[in-house]
């Protein structure tokens, strides 16, 4: 029976695990523990992102503590203007001028790698393409008809759509890079996986304390159950 | 015991019968002696229970219950209350184990028939505890006010729509608005937090006193209370304590260590614990791709969609929970235990776990025509199962059952059928292969160099 279980289990597992058509985003290489690639993620954001995304769940001084940063090199880094450190990330442009420059109000994006997950962000952010049919020239990949200018493009310079057939139909299936950007494509690659590991952080800051913990935790738990299974050998012991 | 503490004993005695009760339910209740890995789950139940209502006291602490303020409130339990993080995940870890755990105790219960006379009104405390459960858990699920609580419960709660007559006013009546909203928030944090927990601890209550009155089934499903020694106990009992105390307490410490090694390393389960779109504020504009309940709904949800009505939809899901009601009627077989059943019980159980399982993933899915198809024959097996049990039980063919307890777990080469000689033939195998033996081999040597020989 138990084998039973085990194969059915499997069955099941694959099944969740097949992923759904279409075109899928590179692989993110996340590590919030890598302190100096969150560091310098912070510093792209603040100069891309922030000026229309804010992040208004965390704080600066969460970010300064956490990121082990002194309140000058966060001044250096993202904190700016007269911005008090134990204020929450946000952005300085009002939703009513957003509304008038993009039509919608960009999301804050404190929790977008949980919601999206953090390869898609990675794909997303690297996914823009020329489209002169579009305000800004621009379209993605990820979300057709994106309402978001490529605030990254003078580093990652022009790209072309790529196309293909989906399922017979022509569609676009990936991005031809230029050449023509600040930053090489690795350069711009290892950029954007900085942002996303800053992201992931912000999303969940506890995880730089949950992740070091579990082992101490299940170390003891299973020392604990160890002397409880002696207990119960020991009683147990007078019923054979 | 010193004098004062036994003095204090005796004066508490005399005013409430403390040691009493004590002694009747832990050192003088007779449990069956060979229950097996599955009876534990009644006692992790109670565990999870426990941590859903401490973790829940805290986290009601610092949750806010209106619309505007529901999602950043949680938020802020995850980044500004000290261990809030681990007080939310602990809670709604919980939560999916509370199902995997009751889900296991139910399967236990169909398995050696536990549900059957004597039982059958432990069994129904049961199932209310079960569908208060289900209550509990899809109001919580609102609370964090995100884009799937928001739309799961709009999805759920426009069902009591497709009621005739009544439906729409009723849908209206429990949102307390016309759309969910603040109104519906604050209700249903007062029975989350208020009423539905209240009447699941006074179930408990009912549930394990009636446990107690009849006594456990065991897993050869037959009753140890008929045949007592001189002193008029079970032979094949053991007293609860400290027997199955101690036995409980070292499962729960395994159980509690797979439990934190999902806190403290993957609280989202991949998705399956705390849902993705989860995370995105609830916008009563802005319908999400794919609504989906939690992964402990998905059997019933799937039932729900594999019908292409409305309202038989409705139907088709409460009928799903209303026939395990009725189980105790709708088995007719007085052998208990599948031990000692027959093959057409056993490979019946299976297909109805199979179409369950199915089921649940499918829930998990998107719609498409296959999907649906397979929903659909699930579904069939899945009430199959009870419309057929009262049929085959009356005509069972069954084995010999034994008069007195045997093996917690039957040796593998005492079971019959060629399945079992099967895996007999390869773990034979797999132990003579050369692999196994130079694993062996490495294990000794390690053994070994520790003791010094």
């Amino acid at each position: 029976m138990k084998k039973v279980f085990a194969l059915l289990l499997l069955c099941t597992l694959s099944l969740v695990c097949r992923a759904e058509s279409g075109v899928k985003p590179q692989h993110a290489d996340v590590d919030v523990f890598d302190q100096l690639s969150v560091i310098r993620g912070a510093g792209y954001f603040a100069d891309y992102c922030l000026g229309c995304h804010g992040l208004k769940q965390i704080r600066y001084s969460r970010i300064a503590k956490d990121l082990r940063v002194s309140e000058s090199k966060l001044r250096e880094l993202i904190l700016f203007g007269d911005t008090k450190i134990h204020e929450p990330v946000k952005t300085a442009m009002s939703p009513k001028t957003a509304e008038v420059a993009f039509d919608v109000v960009p999301p804050d994006l404190s929790l977008i790698t949980r919601a999206r997950g953090a390869d898609w962000i990675y794909g997303y952010l690297k996914g823009f393409y020329d489209d002169p049919q579009r305000p800004f020239g621009v379209n993605n990949l990820f979300v057709h008809n994106v309402a978001m200018p490529n605030p990254l493009w003078p580093l990652q310079g022009p790209q072309k759509p790529v196309m293909g057939r989906i399922d017979g139909k022509l569609e676009i299936v990936g991005v031809e890079n230029s050449g023509h950007g600040a930053m090489t494509g690795a350069e711009f690659d290892k950029a954007v996986n900085d942002i996303v590991n800053f992201l992931v952080y912000v999303g969940e800051p506890s995880v730089l304390q949950r992740v070091p913990m579990g082992k101490f935790v299940i170390a003891f738990l299973l020392f604990l159950t160890y002397l409880f299974y002696l207990l119960k050998k020991e009683y147990w012991k007078d019923l054979d | 015991m010193s004098d004062k503490a036994g003095s204090f004993r005796e004066w508490l005695d005399e005013r409430l019968p403390v040691t009493k009760f004590l002694e009747d339910q832990l050192l003088k209740y007779y449990a069956p002696k060979n229950f097996n890995f599955l009876y534990f789950f009644g006692s992790l139940a109670l565990l999870v229970l426990v941590n859903q209502i401490v973790t829940g006291i805290v986290l009601a602490m610092h949750y806010k219950p209106a619309a505007e303020l529901a999602f950043d409130s949680v938020e802020y339990i995850m980044r500004d209350v000290d261990w809030g993080w681990l007080l939310r995940y602990l809670h709604s870890t919980g939560a999916s184990l509370f199902f995997v755990v009751i889900y296991m105790h139910m399967f236990r219960a169909l398995f050696y028939g536990s549900f059957k006379k004597p039982r059958e009104l432990l069994w129904l405390f049961g199932m209310v505890i079960f569908v208060l459960l289900m209550a509990e858990a899809f109001m919580g699920y609102l609370l964090p006010w995100g884009q799937m609580s928001y739309w799961g419960a709009q999805v759920i709660i426009s069902l009591f729509g497709a009621i005739p007559v009544i439906g729409e006013d009723l849908a209206t009546w429990i949102k307390g608005d016309f759309v969910i909203a603040d109104a519906t928030l604050n209700r249903f944090f007062a029975f989350h937090v208020i009423a539905v927990p209240l009447a699941i601890l006074g179930l408990v209550v009912l549930h394990l006193a009636a446990l107690r009155t009849t006594g456990s089934n065991n897993p050869d499903g037959i009753e140890i209370k008929k045949n007592r020694d001189l002193m008029g106990i079970p032979k094949d009992g053991i007293p609860f304590h400290p027997y199955y105390t101690v036995k409980d307490l070292y499962v729960a410490g395994l159980f509690i260590t797979i439990f934190a090694w999902i806190v403290f390393y993957s609280p989202e389960m991949g998705g399956l614990f705390l849902e993705h779109p989860n995370f995105d504020p609830a916008d009563s504009m802005r319908t999400p791709e794919h609504i989906q309940p939690v992964w402990y709904f998905t059997p019933f949800y799937s039932i729900l969609r594999a019908i292409p009505s409305k309202l038989g939809g409705v139907m088709a899901m409460a009928a799903s929970i209303v026939v395990l009601f009725l189980l105790p009627w709708l088995d007719r077989c007085p052998v208990k235990s599948i031990r000692y059943r027959s093959p057409l019980f056993k490979i019946a159980l299976t297909a109805f776990v199979i179409s369950f399982l199915g089921l649940g993933v499918l829930g998990t899915k998107p719609v498409t025509e296959t999907y649906t198809l397979m929903a659909r024959f699930f579904s069939v097996i899945y009430f199959s199962f009870f419309l057929l049990l009262p049929i085959f039980s009356s005509v069972e063919i069954t084995k010999p059952v034994p008069e007195r307890l045997t093996e917690p777990v039957i040796p593998l080469s005492k079971r019959e059928g060629f399945q079992w000689r099967l895996i007999e033939e390869g773990i034979r195998a797999l132990q003579d292969s050369p692999q196994v033996e130079r694993v062996k081999d490495a294990i000794s040597k390690v053994r070994g160099k520790i003791t010094g020989r």
